[in-house]
């Protein structure tokens, strides 16, 4: 096969898939993700009492929808292989900046969005330290996060402004009218919509997966990874500024403390929802399901009278069990590469590096 | 797939000599290992004698990996005879073969890094004194009673850490020497090292075989095996082909065997207008990589870069291109400043780099062959913004059939793919970039012969056409063969500059090592 005579040009042609349609859209982890929290919905429907009322569909997805929001730039930044741990306290510093910039007197809508930019200026400082200085995101974003939650402690104390416009938090809490579901699902859709083109469809989605998968073979392509890497910081710490504006509207709650623990909610749901951790796997539309999933489970089984410790126990479990069937199915595909490898070794040296 | 014709089964007509008095060192004849269907080997025939370096030359796939791995116990042959000192053997390990005095060097080495040179040679057998503890002093005795041997100086107690690659193959032959193995077979192991580093091998080869070992030699480069062997054993399709004695042999000949057929030019260089410059290069320094470089590149010109690995070509290379920093002279392309530091504007401008480490920098190897052709030209792909998999598989269809990419699908692995048609996508990628300079680092490094030709006409097609090309490649025949002009390079300076009548391996290797010994 390796010894094509130079002088016999064949116009070759090729198939662009491996495998039909059904089987690259159907048989992937984000359709399992899909598919097992199309069967918790339906079980619970069965089963559970008063899961079928429109008040369990409100105030299921108002709980969600910071994780939501956040999962978003959070898919991109471990696409790329990075992390942000500090996204929850991003959210308690825009809290507690939204109450005390409202209780000085500012209008609301000023204050959400100088709140909003706090956010972004502490995404700034992420990105600064990992693309710039050059240290893990890892240690940088434990770093700061205690810092921002200690900064967002430090100026509220332990006290918390609870009066804000009720023009605004009604807002917040307010359904699409006619329907059982929250408004903040309007703004989530938008930009879902923007984020899944982004990463699917354009040439910047190309090149975070090439930068989760190989970063220098990125860089040599004409990928600016510095750059990229600290926009997607500073996209994180602004979606987190905005979760944090509706954290505190839903709540009429500024504290130091708000959604503490909250970035582990969200890393947990973008890993289940089929985004590998050594970067470059992933898809939007799993991460929205893993979201769901996570959190449709819970109010299910909190629906059913399972007590909060139970349910963490079962959502731990279930997370476990994704990773370990991701290495499962990982190790079945290398098998099968090595199969296809030796099938090779004859005509390739790239297969068998000995 | 991989079926071939009956006629083109090469059958040995004759068993390799083995008219001598003693019986081999080691002795393979007709050995068949198969994987589930497919047949990695049908006829692995291969006789090393004592006092005899035996090379075994091959194109990827040609089975010689498939044979190392039956000798080192790694797997167990399905037929076929296996004798060592004449008498029969069966390894179910690679425990085994070490312990009947086999050992095999790899490319790239496996030493513990945090250990001692000494501690690294004994590990695991450890000699040990009269109170059972590990007797350091033997040790490092006989480590150095071994390096002496072998005519080099390693200090016996650094760590292993940051030692070159050559002096850690080194280090495992003097592993194989202290287990007192007879019998070393060397896979590659000259794919990493510099010319002189090469010779210090050779000279230790040569001692080893003096001492009355039998070695195995197995190398992509001719001019290696020319220079060390003795023997030599073509394989090609998983069969024997032939052994020949290396001075009743020649170039051609073995390259004939190894393809099965003639190769009328492994360098076709093809007549090419030459044009204007189009890159110019000035004074372009890095304190302490390359220094004062100046050079320019015209359309349609093929300009090699010669040098030893490690004398900045690489270096140079990536600083033009923009993924690495200079801090000063002056990269012009088509007349403008090219920006320091900027690969996207070189992209832009029509400046291709295809980079040395393909595995590493040229590909993404876990994204499929479609994505990794389109990569460098996402962004002219994209309509209004955004990416769609239609243009992407029609672009990358475009590229794989001009190239002859031997791929299931477009969307495979990339990582699946052959070393050659690993490099073919690395060629796609860039050549779809539509450049007016193409700057390739040792195309051909690892490729098989076939391939090779394939890239080098690829090459000369594309000069005659108006690019301008520079060539980085350690391999002197492949400079020699196919550049108009030849630069070379020696400790980050340009060292000579020689027109394509006057670039004799003699002048280009006394300018690449200044040494006068190395160039004869």
């Amino acid at each position: 096969m390796t010894t094509t005579a130079p002088e016999t040009r064949t116009v070759r042609t090729y198939r662009a898939h491996a495998h039909p349609a059904w089987r690259r859209i159907l048989l992937t982890r984000e359709m399992a993700v899909i598919a097992l929290l199309v069967v918790v919905i339906a079980v619970a429907l069965a089963v559970v009492p008063n899961f079928d009322s429109p008040l369990t569909v409100t105030y299921l997805l108002r709980d969600l929808a910071p994780i939501l929001l956040i999962a978003l730039p959070m898919t991109l930044i471990i696409i790329t292989e990075e992390i942000d741990l500090s996204v929850a306290s991003i959210v308690g510093l825009t809290s507690v900046m939204t109450g005390i910039l409202t209780q000085a007197g500012w209008d609301f809508p000023v204050a959400a969005v100088a709140a909003i930019l706090v956010g972004t200026v502490a995404g700034v400082i992420n990105g600064f330290l990992v693309t710039v200085v050059g240290l893990p995101s890892l240690a940088v974003t434990i770093g700061t996060l205690a810092l921002f939650r200690g900064i967002a402690v430090g100026l509220l104390g332990t006290t918390a402004i609870t009066d804000f416009p009720e023009f605004w938090s009604d807002l917040a809490k307010d359904n699409i009218p006619g329907t059982p579901i929250p408004g903040i699902m309007i703004p989530f859709v938008v930009l879902a919509i923007v984020f899944a083109v982004l990463l699917h469809f354009t040439p910047f989605g190309r090149s975070l997966y090439a930068i989760g998968l190989n970063k220098e073979a990125a860089a040599f392509s004409g990928v600016d990874v510095g750059r990229t890497k600290f926009l997607l910081f500073v996209l994180s710490g602004t979606v987190s500024g905005f979760a944090g504006v509706y954290f505190t509207l839903l709540y009429s709650n500024a504290r130091g403390d708000n959604a503490t623990g909250l970035e582990l909610s969200v890393i947990a749901a973008v890993l289940l929802g089929g985004v590998s951790i050594f970067g470059g796997r992933g898809a939007l539309h799993g991460v929205i399901a893993g979201v769901l999933l996570i959190g449709t489970l819970g109010s299910a089984l909190r629906l059913a009278g399972v007590t909060s410790d139970i349910i963490n126990v079962i959502t731990g479990v279930l997370l476990v069990l994704s990773v370990v069937s991701a290495s499962f199915l990982a190790w079945l595909r290398s098998r099968r590469i090595s199969a296809i490898g030796r099938k090779k070794g004859r005509t390739s040296s790239a297969a068998e590096p000995i | 797939m991989f079926h071939l014709k009956e006629e083109d089964v090469p059958v040995p007509e004759e068993a390799p000599p083995t008219a001598s008095p003693a019986p081999p060192a080691l002795e393979l004849s007709r050995v068949v290992k198969s994987f589930g269907a497919v047949v990695a080997l049908r006829s692995g025939t291969i006789t090393l004698e004592e006092g005899s370096i035996h090379a075994l030359i091959g194109e990827n796939g040609a089975g010689k990996s498939t044979l190392v791995k039956i000798i080192a116990g790694l797997y167990r042959r399905d037929a076929g005879t296996f004798r060592l000192r004449g008498e029969d053997v069966d390894f179910h390990s690679t425990a085994q073969s070490k312990a009947s005095g086999i050992a095999v060097i790899y490319q790239e080495p496996t030493l513990f890094p945090d250990l001692s040179v000494t501690e690294n040679i004994f590990m695991g057998r450890q000699p040990t004194n009269r109170f059972g503890r590990i007797d350091r002093k033997a040790m490092r005795a006989e480590t150095q009673q071994i390096f002496g041997r072998l005519g080099v100086s390693i200090d016996p107690d650094r760590v292993t850490e940051g030692l070159s690659i050559a002096d850690q193959q080194i280090i495992e032959i003097a592993k194989a020497i202290s287990l007192d193995a007879r019998v070393l077979i060397m896979d590659e192991p000259t794919a990493a090292l510099s010319g002189v580093e090469v010779e210090r091998l050779f000279a230790v080869a040569r001692s080893l075989r003096d001492e009355g070992r039998a070695l195995m030699f197995i190398s992509h480069r001719f001019d290696e095996v020319f220079a060390l062997c003795d023997t030599v054993t073509v394989m090609r399709d998983g069969s024997y082909i032939a052994t020949t004695p290396i001075r009743e042999t020649s170039v051609d000949e073995l390259v004939r065997q190894m393809v099965g057929r003639d190769v009328a030019e492994l360098f076709p260089k093809l007549p090419a207008e030459i044009g204007d410059d189009v890159l110019v290069v000035e004074g372009l320094t890095r304190a302490g990589v390359f220094h004062d470089i100046s050079f320019s590149v015209r359309a349609g010109e093929i300009v090699g870069l010669a040098g030893l690995v490690g004398a900045g070509r690489s270096e140079v290379a990536r600083a033009v291109f923009g993924v690495d920093p200079y801090e000063s002279g002056s990269v012009r392309l088509g007349g403008r400043q090219l920006p320091k530091g900027n690969p996207r504007v070189a992209m832009a401008r029509g400046l291709a780099l295809v980079p040395e480490d393909r595995r590493k920098q040229g590909l993404v190897l876990d994204e499929s062959v479609a994505r990794n052709i389109t990569l460098a030209i996402r962004g002219s792909l994209a309509k209004a913004g955004l990416l769609w998999s239609g243009p992407e598989n029609e672009a990358a269809a475009i590229w794989s059939s001009r190239l002859e990419v031997k791929t299931a699908s477009l969307d495979a692995e990339t990582g699946t793919l052959s070393g050659g048609n690993q490099q073919k996508v690395v060629l796609g990628k860039w050549l779809a970039t539509d450049p007016k300079v193409l700057i390739v680092d040792e195309p051909t490094r690892g490729i098989d012969v076939g391939t090779k030709a394939e890239v080098h006409r690829l090459l000369s097609e594309l000069a005659q056409q108006g690019l301008a090309i520079l060539m980085i490649s350690s391999e002197l025949p492949e400079v020699l063969g196919m550049a108009d002009r030849v630069l070379v390079m020696r400790e980050g300076h340009l060292t000579g500059e020689f027109p394509r009548s006057e670039a004799t391996p003699e002048a280009v290797m006394f300018a690449a090592t200044a040494d006068k010994e190395a160039a004869l």
